[in-house]
């Protein structure tokens, strides 16, 4: 999956099958600081995401 | 995941509540509507001054408080100040009043340019060289008096803030962490009701709205949001506080809310207890009320503009 992470204005690739959850967990983001968006649509972060995939993270903290 | 009221498909879960988008927006409108009615934030007899920047809660909050007041025939306007931050403000500006004309609301601008008679850009290192005072405290004193004074001059009776769930459990945190409990007596939905008629009430319709909610709500309106962030911007202890908030909220989902609400039982007693007892003073250069003999923004002004003759 193609993984775009907003705050740190990063992209990465992962070739894995996991959920939101997961992914966050992998990435070590709190899950209650983002939305997960695939392939232009909001996901709950419980949702399973594929392999081909198109995920943004966005942060919903602002300042600092 | 399904929504709960419908076959959608979930975009919002919230302890155990799922829901789809139109019904996410219509959680969202529900829940500020009865914040605003709850707590009597504004009637129709009220001018509305709604406090904006340009960023998501800004922008949240207006909507909602422009979307309540035309539902219910209230006057209401748009108040934006312009600091004077390049690269930052200057777009937060354009993207606001792009907002405001396709909303159709009434947009003031005041500039610390106009006003103060210098940008904050222009007068930072000074501040910070000669009298040792940061950029945000500047702009924080300034904006504040700003917004009350021209609030007031637009003859508004109440000032609506984007202040949110998180903005409130993290300053009554910070307060609680050290140990000063006088200026968790000033949060709260609603301040400065009582204190002086040349106060303009301040009102936070978002009061129990996260930022996550807020975020959702503004990507699902479409909202165009910049997220560039001030270049002034230093937190750091807001920020820990908020970090380990959100680590909390985590692992137990609901604890902001928590909070807060624990907070506004105690609330009455901290107003009783920190009341204002001493009448106020009122400042020799602009007539503003205030503790000293002048108020911390006439002080600014005269440490920090150079008023050409
Ligand atoms: S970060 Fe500081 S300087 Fe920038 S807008 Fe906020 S208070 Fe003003
Ligand atoms: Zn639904
Ligand atoms: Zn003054």
């Amino acid at each position: 999956m193609n993984i775009y992470i907003e705050k740190e204005n990063k992209q990465l690739e992962l070739d894995k099958e996991c959920t939101g959850l997961e992914l966050l967990k992998e990435l070590k983001i709190n899950p209650t600081t983002v939305l997960l968006v695939n392939n232009n649509e909001v996901v709950l972060p419980e949702e399973k995401l594929s392999k081909d995939s198109n995920i943004k993270i966005l942060s919903v903290v602002s300042g600092g | 995941m399904k929504c709960h009221k419908c076959d959608q498909k979930a975009v919002y879960k919230n302890q155990g509540l799922l829901l789809c988008k139109n019904h996410f927006l219509d959680y969202f409108e529900a829940k500020v509507f009865k914040t605003i009615k709850k707590y009597k934030m504004f009637s129709n007899e009220d001018t509305v001054c709604i406090a904006a920047s340009g960023g998501k809660d800004s922008l949240a909050v207006l909507y909602m408080t422009s979307q309540y007041c035309k539902k219910y025939n209230i006057n209401h306007f748009a108040l934006a100040i312009d600091e004077g931050i390049a690269g930052y403000r200057d777009h937060t500006i354009e993207d606001l009043k792009e907002f405001c004309e396709r909303y159709d609301i009434r947009l003031e601008i005041i500039s610390f340019k106009e006003k103060f008679g210098s940008t904050l850009d222009q007068v930072r290192e000074k501040a910070l060289k000669e009298y040792n005072k940061k950029p945000c405290t500047v702009c924080g004193i300034l904006r504040r008096t700003y917004l009350n004074r021209y609030a007031l001059k637009l003859n508004a009776t109440k000032l609506v803030t984007g202040h949110n769930l998180d903005d409130e459990s993290q300053s009554f945190l910070m307060n609680t962490l050290l140990g000063n409990m006088r200026h968790n007596a000033s949060l709260g939905p609603i301040t400065g009701l009582t204190t002086n008629d040349k106060f303009v009430p301040r009102v936070k319709p978002l009061y129990f709205i996260s930022e996550q909610e807020t975020r959702l709500f503004c990507l699902l309106k479409e909202f165009k949001v910049d997220f560039t962030e001030c270049p002034n911007i230093g937190l750091s202890f807001r920020a820990n506080v908020r970090d380990q908030l959100n680590e909390i909220e985590n692992k137990f989902p609901g604890a902001k809310n928590g909070m807060v609400n624990a907070f506004l039982e105690i609330l009455p007693t901290l107003k009783e207890k920190y009341k204002e007892t001493k009448p106020f003073s009122y400042c020799e250069k602009c007539g503003e009320p205030c503790t000293g003999k002048v108020c911390n923004a006439c002080l600014l002004e005269e440490q920090l503009v150079v008023r050409k003759i």
